[in-house]
């Protein structure tokens, strides 16, 4: 489950940077093709962040569409999964224009007492 | 964990090398190392042996969840009740849990502050990765990440390859627990590390990093890391290699790479493992040959046996190709 790694460093990130300050939210985006199970991230979000200055923050994830070229026909496509294949059926190379994103956008936090 | 002393727990890697000195990746990436020669107490030989503990890069950083480390806990326990003893810990770790949200009076009433961050999730690890790719350049050293499911035969592979390929060659071995395969590899006599990631799935950059420090790698050594048998989340996390092999065995069935495809668009060799089993299966070759290329067009296919040694020469010959693509000489 690299969703453990992965929330240990976002919260390294968020809580490094909030100094202290107690934190109320942290906004990730989210690629549907990025190999990320959602609900594993915010199962092990509410797990490490306990107990510390991120205990009790509001995950929000926004999941970003795949979207891919393909090199087949030329048209944008939806990817719902790096095993989806272009309906026009040439079996082309898709080129990744949006979907693989794993990004720490923002975060909320009280203010400095 | 730590086979002999048992003390490494969630979120801990621990590195083995020849001598049996361990060395411990804690979750906020301190560094303990220590030998067995003393028959201490548990407890006793961790007192003895922080000392040592030497900081890393990312030491500097809060953890960002004491709970979570046994470690740190324990560590926390013995200085807070039992002033008698001297300690001299080198851990940076913040007390976090002591002013937790939930002891502070009235959260509701502060204003909140907006913080943009953009920050890639993967950027700590890859950075990393990046450090240990320049670590490999300035030693003219090849490195090569092989991943598959467990029991796929990279380790099998891998002793042939040492006992085969020609030039100084070098293992880090993956695993969750036990040292069974840096001692399968160290036979062929190649010099390995077995990085042991407890309840860890994958490596990391960072496990890399600690494990160069500790592997004595002559310039133009091949350097194969196995990583843990998984076709899931080593794919994520880049550790500094030059390519990535992905192995399939043919006892695996034909489907695996549209099953992981996340697994297999990362790899730039395949190699279709355990071909001397094909007469007595009901292998859909060309299935699998297609399956690999629907998903990683752009990904070489080998069919390799490291029992018969079928296709092995062909294996050799894309190490070297790898050696002239990224060591120009």
């Amino acid at each position: 489950m690299h969703e453990l790694s992965l929330t240990r460093d976002i919260l390294e990130v968020v809580l490094q940077h909030a100094q202290g300050r107690i934190i109320r939210k942290v906004r990730l985006h989210v690629g549907k093709l990025a190999g990320v199970e959602i609900q594993a991230l915010r199962f092990c979000f509410d797990v490490c962040a306990a107990g510390t200055y991120a205990e009790g923050a509001t995950l929000v994830i926004e999941e970003i569409p795949g979207r891919a070229v393909c090199e087949g026909c030329d048209k944008i496509i939806e990817l719902s999964s790096l095993a989806a294949r272009c309906p026009c059926e040439r079996k082309a190379r898709l080129r990744i224009e949006s979907g693989e994103e794993l990004l720490i956008k923002e975060m909320e936090t009280e203010s400095c007492a | 964990m730590c086979i002999t002393c048992g003390c490494s727990e969630d979120g801990q890697a621990t590195l083995s090398n020849e001598k049996g000195e361990h060395t411990h990746i804690l979750p906020d990436g301190s560094v303990l190392h220590h030998t067995h020669e003393h028959e201490h107490e548990h407890h006793h030989e961790h007192n003895a042996t922080s000392a040592e503990t030497t900081p890393t890069l990312s030491s500097e950083t809060p953890p960002p969840s004491p709970s979570q480390q046994p470690h740190h806990h324990e560590h926390t326990h013995h200085e807070h009740t039992h002033h008698e003893h001297t300690h001299s810990h080198h851990h940076e770790h913040t007390h976090v849990h002591h002013a937790s949200p939930h002891a502070s009076a009235s959260p509701q009433s502060q204003p909140l502050e907006l913080h943009l961050l953009e920050r890639r999730v993967l950027d700590k690890n890859d950075r990393i990765a990046e450090r240990n790719r320049g670590w490999f350049a300035g030693r003219r050293v090849l490195a090569l990440n092989l991943m598959s499911s467990p029991g796929a035969g990279k380790t099998c592979l891998l002793e042939r390859t040492l006992r085969e390929i020609s030039g100084p060659t070098a293992v880090i071995e993956g695993d969750q627990e036990t040292t069974m395969d840096a001692e399968r590899i160290r036979a062929t006599g190649a010099p390995a590390i077995q990085v042991n990631t407890g309840k860890g799935c994958h490596l990391e950059a960072e496990m890399i990093w600690q494990s160069l420090q500790q592997l004595p790698l002559k310039e133009q050594t091949t350097l194969f890391i196995e990583n843990v048998g998984n076709l899931v989340c080593p794919s994520l996390f880049d550790l500094g290699e030059h390519a990535r092999v992905v192995l399939m065995s043919i006892t695996e069935g034909e489907d695996k790479p549209l099953k992981y495809p996340h697994m297999f668009r990362s790899a730039d060799l395949v190699l279709l493992t355990k071909i001397d089993l094909l007469p007595y299966l009901d292998y859909d070759l060309p299935r699998a040959l297609q399956a690999i290329q629907e998903v990683q067009p752009d990904a070489q296919i080998l069919q390799v046996s490291a029992r018969s040694g079928e296709g092995m020469e062909a294996w050799y010959t894309w190490v070297q190709q790898q050696w002239t693509s990224h060591h120009q000489a």
